[in-house]
């Protein structure tokens, strides 16, 4: 399937989304004018993703900042996420924060509790 | 003249930087955000502060712009559209919001502020978690979403007044503290 590969900017993040090269990533600051119409291409992709899923899916996110309105579209990723991993596949996601960003790492516990997918924290 | 002189002597005394009335959309947010971030970048803050002040500077602009769509489809109101203010004094910054709003939303929001107030850190979070659950599932969830961070994020209480208009309308005044302490909350 066609990969997608979106460039970051000042409000909106970097979404690479490639299983040829098995890179799943999310990075950057999300903070849309409209968290609806950038988030739906990308709900679309997984949802065509799991009808065909590799064995091991990493899903990377590596955020800086994110609004509230942008945590629901991100929870809406991560339970399509959690989709796939109930169907028997592997999938982990990496949640990496800045060293001393505490709120960050808070919001992928917050996640991990809500989701049943395998968290890792990752500091950088 | 005298008007515009006494203006700015107000704004000086209450060490307000940014003060702002009108229609309020994401590139006046992102333009307010760049701002604030400039000035404390210049004057050298702590960047767990920036990030505390550039956090409820976002989600109060988002819930004025919201505001602001929602009004622009209904009959003007002479009351203006709504004010934005940042202040800062020597131990905290403040973000102040104004918006009208008619009397029947006034009981659910003071609720729901009342109720943010009223829970411990985690308690908030508990809330926090829940409304983002319900805002996940369908598209008209995640109401109040915003305050409850902006109240987890500062540690402080949300102060608020209902200042009434007429019989149907009211004015909905928020300030929200950020203290320019670094300590994590």
């Amino acid at each position: 399937m066609d990969a997608i590969r979106i460039k970051g900017t000042d409000d909106t993040p970097a979404v690479t989304l490639d299983v040829q090269n098995g890179v799943f990533e999310f990075s950057g600051r999300s903070l849309p004018e409209d968290v609806t119409t950038f988030y739906a291409p990308i709900l679309d992709w997984i949802d065509e993703y799991a009808k065909n899923p590799g064995n091991k899916t990493n899903v990377v996110f590596k955020l800086e900042y994110f609004n509230t309105e942008s945590s629901k579209l991100l929870l809406d990723v991560l339970m399509k996420f959690e989709g796939i991993s109930n169907t028997g596949h592997e999938v982990l996601i990496s949640w990496c924060y800045m060293e001393d960003d505490a709120n960050m790492l808070e919001a992928g516990e917050e996640y991990s509790e809500i989701v049943d997918i395998p968290f890792e924290n990752v500091s950088y | 003249m005298k008007l515009i002189y006494d203006f700015h002597q107000t704004m000086v005394d209450n060490g307000f930087s940014l003060v702002y009335e009108g229609e309020i959309t994401h590139q006046i947010t992102k333009a307010f955000t760049a701002i604030a971030e400039n000035n404390m970048i210049t004057e050298a803050e702590d960047s767990r502060v920036k990030k505390r002040v550039f956090h409820v500077m976002v989600e109060c602009l988002q819930n004025l712009t919201k505001h602001s769509e929602e009004i622009q489809s209904q009959e003007p109101i002479k009351n203006g559209t709504g004010v934005f203010i940042v202040g800062k004094k020597e131990d905290a910054y403040h973000i102040i919001t104004g918006n009208p709003l008619s009397n029947d939303r006034i009981i659910p929001l003071r609720d729901l502020l009342d109720n943010i107030n009223a829970l411990d850190k985690d308690g908030q979070k508990k809330l926090f978690t829940k409304v983002l659950k319900e805002g996940a599932l369908s598209d008209k969830g995640g109401a109040g979403l915003g305050l409850i961070d902006i109240a987890r994020k500062t540690g402080e209480r949300l102060d608020y007044h209902f200042e009434p208009v007429d019989e149907k309308n009211s004015f909905f005044l928020l300030k929200i503290k950020v203290t320019r302490d670094s300590d994590e909350y």
